[in-house]
């Protein structure tokens, strides 16, 4: 995939859409569908959130592709009724045309509230790419935390109090649990990492049958840092294995990226404003906890990927 | 020619699911409409139907699914029953506010707590603000002739709103009786083709569903579109009615009227209380009491112009309610639109609200005399009467 190929293709979201400069979410839209074949037609669906709110507000829509959003729990439900139907009319000769279908949905849509439907769909196995855009927390509602959050972080219902520093639990391994369904590719990327992503998305899409792809997405007013910063972010998180680069196709784990030197999580924490507390003496035990999970877990990966 | 059979109303569903051959059905199994998923399954996996169909994991994605596949321009069914209604909820009214022309047949079945499997309105009655149309069956041929009207209903240009064929859970759903199943051929030309006025598949417009729409939008008018569609739906559901009698010999209108001309006292009845009702009439005629009885068929959209004209000669009408609106006051819901549909009435009946049958409980054509006897002998109850209740000093 040539940066330069890239350039010259059609944006599915146009600008114009109302969502913050920096924003993670709509990078990682740009860059999943500029994977997407000329040839083939598109159908999004998002659950409430973010991208939905700020990229359809009547009488507009920012998209190029068709597009359904109906309520916030069923983004995969709800597209695999599209699929379905693409399936029926497809078979009897009334749709004729190659069609993909794609979720993008926020860290809450997805490892939470939408997670029953999320699960349903995939083993099912609708031919499906589900994108989670993972900003680590409920941003539209106002930064409140979910299943995706950090351990340690604030947010406006993990605040940091006199008694509790952030959040108390760590968050949930939702790229390792949809690998468990079983289904043909699973990958974690980072939008810093465009080749990276493109690549995921490109596989994806070309996989018949169910998909998901995991990919951090900061969000600058919830993790409280200067909107330009939204790659470097990125880049720092995936650097410090916080968010490893690895693809799961047809139950074979691969890393994508190893890091010569791991850089420890206060390289990736002091920039934003939502671990500023964790970087406070009387919260070292809480940053050097946050550190141990990121080590435990990053050795798991390297083990399921072969790479010890 | 139709082909008389001996079936259970699940069997019956199925069967107009198998000829209307939706192009998508995404449904969940819950008692006691479980036989139709499991009836509809069979006929997929033996290459009867077309149709695409989703084991969907609840029935929150099966209204969902439901929601893409008609948006995608599918023609869709699903169906459910009380706490899957419920689990449905947030989705029903996302499936009337798209406009979406799905037909959910669902069983009625009590809502809990405290867990009860058997037959009362309380599901669907909690939805008639929905904005979805709904339909009563008394009995097995009409919940068959009814889901295939629903499509025609739904469907129609001026409505496109989603339509609920009720049914009672046991009575209806697993009761074996008699009906009558018209030609394969003879259905489809009826139902016709479906064509969606927007889809997300057509490639040269590409369309957006579910916009976001805030405050200096357009909400407050597509909700008043969306009520004017359920007002259009009265005159379809007539329409459709009238070419389903002349193809298939049945015209069941908005409600069936029993010997009412003379009446003295009138019962308002739907699902299969009414032919209770019916039986307790003809006994209350033998024995010289001029009683009668209106069947209600449509709720939603209400025929209230048509009921008051019905029934406003009638000096006395007691409404029969399968569930509790529990808003303090009378207490059934059906009988709350009757009163309401007569406020501006200039001749007026009196207005009695009577439950029943709660949780299955048993309702039979002695209860229904008993109250006849009793509104006939001027003894007007005060407030709620509920029949068939386990009165503590029994």
């Amino acid at each position: 995939m040539k940066l330069k190929d890239l350039t010259h293709k059609e944006e599915l979201l146009t600008g114009g859409h109302r969502l913050c400069a920096g924003c993670g979410a709509s990078i990682a839209v740009r860059q999943v569908l500029l994977a997407a074949p000329d040839d083939v037609e598109i159908v999004v669906a998002n659950p409430t959130g973010c991208l939905e709110v700020s990229t359809t507000i009547y009488p507009y829509t920012a998209w190029r592709t068709s597009y359904i959003h109906s309520a916030f729990e069923n983004a995969a439900s709800t597209l695999s009724g599209v699929e379905s139907a693409y399936q029926s009319l497809y078979r009897q000769g009334k749709v004729k045309d190659d069609y993909r279908f794609v979720v993008f949905g926020g860290d809450g849509g997805t490892y939470d509230i939408g997670f029953q439907a999320l699960s349903g769909a995939m083993e099912r196995g609708h031919r499906m790419v589900y994108v989670c855009y993972n900003n680590e927390a409920y941003m539209n509602t106002g930064i409140q935390r979910s299943g995706a959050t950090s351990l340690g972080a604030w947010t406006t219902t993990s605040p940091v109090g006199s008694e509790i520093p952030g959040k108390t639990q760590n968050r949930k391994d939702l790229t390792g649990i949809m690998a468990a369904h079983g289904i043909p590719y699973v990958a974690q990327a980072s939008v810093s990492h465009w080749r990276d992503l493109a690549n995921k998305a490109a596989k994806a899409l070309a996989t018949d049958g169910p998909s998901f792809i995991n990919v951090l997405s900061p969000c600058h007013r919830g993790w409280r840092f200067p909107m330009e910063q939204t790659i470097e972010l990125a880049k720092l998180g995936v650097q410090s294995c916080v968010w490893p680069l690895y693809e799961v196709e047809d139950g074979e784990w691969k890393l994508n990226y190893k890091a010569k030197n791991k850089k420890p999580i206060e390289e990736y924490i002091q920039h934003q404003g939502r671990f500023a507390h964790l970087m406070k003496d009387e919260n070292k035990e809480v940053r050097e906890k946050l550190q141990e999970n990121v080590d435990k877990e990053w050795a798991r990966l390297l083990k399921k990927c072969g790479e010890e | 020619m139709s082909r008389p059979v001996a079936v259970v109303g699940t069997d019956a569903v199925a069967e107009a699911m198998r000829q209307i051959e939706p192009d998508v059905v995404a449904a969940y199994p819950i008692t006691p409409q479980t036989a139709i998923v499991e009836t509809f399954a069979t006929m997929v996996a033996n290459g009867e139907v077309k149709t695409e169909m989703i084991n969907v994991e609840s029935e929150h994605s099966a209204m969902s699914a439901c929601i893409g596949a008609a948006s995608g321009g599918a023609r869709v069914m699903t169906c459910t029953s009380s706490q899957g209604l419920g689990l449905m909820w947030e989705m029903l009214y996302i499936a009337s506010g798209l406009r979406l022309p799905i037909v959910m047949p669902n069983v009625n079945r009590a809502l809990s707590a405290p867990i009860n499997i058997h037959c009362d309105h309380s599901d669907s009655m909690g939805a008639r603000d929905s904005g979805w149309i709904q339909i009563f069956s008394e009995n097995a041929q009409e919940a068959y002739e009814n889901t295939i009207q629903a499509a025609r209903i739904a469907e129609h240009p001026d409505v496109l709103l989603p339509a609920m064929v009720l049914l009672d859970g046991f009575i209806i759903s697993h009761g074996t009786e008699r009906a009558e199943f018209y030609d394969d051929e003879k259905v489809r030309e009826f139902v016709g083709e479906y064509k969606a006025p927007y889809t997300l598949l057509d490639s040269e417009n590409p369309i957006t569903v579910g916009s976001f729409d805030g405050l200096y939008g357009y909400f407050f008018e597509f909700k008043r579109a969306q009520e004017q569609a359920m007002h259009n739906a009265l005159p379809v559901v007539k329409e459709v009615g009238e070419e389903f009698g002349k193809k298939f010999g049945s015209n069941r209108g908005y409600f069936e009227t029993y010997q009412l001309e003379d009446a003295e006292v009138a019962f308002v009845a739907l699902g299969s209380g009414a032919g209770t009702t019916r039986a307790a009439v003809q006994q209350l005629r033998k024995e010289g009491v001029k009683a009668g009885m209106l069947k209600l068929r449509l709720f939603r959209p209400f025929p209230e112009e048509e009921l008051v004209k019905a029934l406003s000669h009638v000096p006395v009408v007691a409404v029969l309610d399968r569930s509790l609106t529990n808003s303090g006051g009378p207490s059934g819901p059906v009988c709350l639109e009757t009163m309401s549909a007569f406020y501006n009435a200039e001749s007026k009946p009196t207005i009695l609200s009577y439950i029943y049958g709660l949780g299955g409980r048993d309702f039979n054509p002695q209860m229904v005399k008993d109250a006849a006897y009793d509104l006939v002998e001027g003894n007007i109850p005060q407030g709620t009467s509920y029949l068939g209740l386990k009165e503590e000093d029994n």
